[in-house]
């Protein structure tokens, strides 16, 4: 019998990644989520270990999501969605949220991409003629973090998204520690990626038809949690 | 003491072709009522300096529905399906700039410098056709300061005086666009006497016209 590759639904492929991901913060560490699957690593946190979420529309202390009844329209987050603030949150302006953006303030970044590639770069707010919309706080919140891991789906409607070098217009350039998917984890070395988890449900030849990126394994490889 | 106005009286302040600020994040700390009257008005030719066209045909996004915009500088679109749709027709232009980026450049304006260096989008996209400087060794973009005719902002609590407090995430980037137009017009949730000097966010300085929400449900 050869061996089936289970389907991972959606949801199965967004708790592995978020769950890898939250994985990354040290208690104390100050964290700007993306819109989309990184929000929902912070659900992935544990209760005891203390980590502010910032927000680019100035708050520093994201709680829970709250539904419209329940919320105060003035406190939203990036996304726009209503929020509850944590013990010790506060509100800022527009500058001093990009003041700790930008200027090195943020522990580390989650954010979700279309493409990645070897050297780091990534691209993810335009796919010219087609999807333009825009890059809101993204290059700054990437160029200012002390640690920007990508928490994205291994490949996208059967295209490669870990490339030798993006093909789609930049978001940054050489900027990305780690990239995080629902088949592997790579990190981001001076000289190319670096395999260090894998999801014991695929193989290394797997994860190789599966990016067209060079990359070495780590002596060291270990099973992600699924 | 700043004047007080309608909201029909204080978009008269805008004239065709002219640029303005309208600050608020997505519909959040949004001069919504200021932006209805401008609606009702009809102006044309606007460019509009905005952190996002925030949703169809909502706040700012009424201006983009009813083609009162000829030029949009801004940082996000996605929210706005309609402000996508013009762009690909040909009839916006759009100038997609990193939001930090939008910031500084306004923030600049107002304290009354060229423009400022920046690292967000060096060897992207965003560096083309930019002058850009290396100072020990690394290596930034130049961005020219950003100012407006008008800009309309949000307050919660403005006094007579024209200071302003903010509540929750309503601040945003009506702080910095407070200093970077000629005619500054603040929508109050409510106006009072005078507010504690410890919580005034942007002084009343900067401020020229005061519009009281109507609808303060």
């Amino acid at each position: 019998m050869s061996p089936v590759i289970e389907e991972l639904s959606k949801e199965k492929i967004r708790e592995i990644i978020a769950k890898r991901a939250a994985k990354e913060f040290k208690e104390g560490d100050v964290v700007t989520l993306g819109i989309g699957l990184p929000t929902a690593v912070a659900d992935y946190v544990p209760e005891s270990k203390h980590i502010l979420f910032q927000s680019e529309n100035g708050l520093l202390g994201v709680g829970k999501t709250l539904s419209p009844e329940e919320a105060d329209p003035r406190i939203i987050n990036a996304g726009g969605g209503y929020v509850d603030i944590k013990q010790g949150a506060c509100f800022y302006d527009a500058q001093m949220a990009f003041t700790l953006m930008r200027g090195g303030h943020i522990d580390a970044t989650v954010l979700g991409a279309l493409q990645v590639d070897q050297d780091g770069s990534l691209a993810s707010w335009m796919i010219p003629g087609k999807f333009v919309p825009g890059m809101g706080g993204s290059m700054d919140l990437i160029v200012g973090a002390k640690k920007v891991i990508v928490a994205m789906e291994h490949i996208s409607k059967g295209q490669i998204k870990i490339l030798d070098k993006c093909t789609l217009p930049l978001t940054a350039y050489k900027e990305v520690d780690l990239i995080i998917t629902e088949r592997c984890v790579f990190e981001v070395g001076p000289s190319g990626l670096i395999l260090t988890e894998i999801n014991p449900m695929f193989s290394i030849s797997d994860i190789k038809a599966t990016v067209s990126a060079n990359f070495v394994v780590s002596h060291n490889l270990k099973y992600m949690e699924t | 003491m700043k004047k007080i106005l309608s909201a029909k009286d204080a978009v008269k302040l805008i004239k065709d072709n002219a640029t303005i600020m309208i600050g608020g994040f997505l519909s959040c700390g949004t001069p919504n009522e200021l932006i209805d009257a401008l609606v009702e008005q009809k102006t044309k030719n606007l460019t509009l300096i905005s952190n996002d066209t925030s949703f169809p045909n909502t706040d700012r996004g009424k201006l983009i529905e009813n083609k009162m915009v000829k030029k949009v500088i801004t940082s996000h679109i996605g929210t706005n399906p309609e402000t996508g749709r013009q762009l690909h027709a040909g009839e916006l232009d759009v100038e997609l700039v990193p939001m930090g980026t939008l910031f500084e450049q306004i923030r600049s304006k107002g304290a009354g410098l060229g423009g400022v260096l920046t690292p967000t989008g060096v060897n992207t996209f965003i560096e083309e056709n930019k002058k850009t400087v290396e100072i020990d060794g690394k290596k930034y973009i130049f961005d020219k300061s950003l100012g407006a005719d008008v800009a309309l902002i949000y307050g919660t609590k403005v006094d007579k005086f024209g200071n302003i407090s903010y509540f929750g995430t309503t601040r945003n980037c009506n702080t910095v666009m407070a200093t970077a137009a000629e005619t500054v017009i603040v929508q109050a949730d409510e106006l009072v006497e005078t507010l504690d000097p410890n919580e005034i966010i942007v002084p009343g300085v900067f401020v020229d016209y005061i519009v009281v929400r109507e609808n303060n449900k």
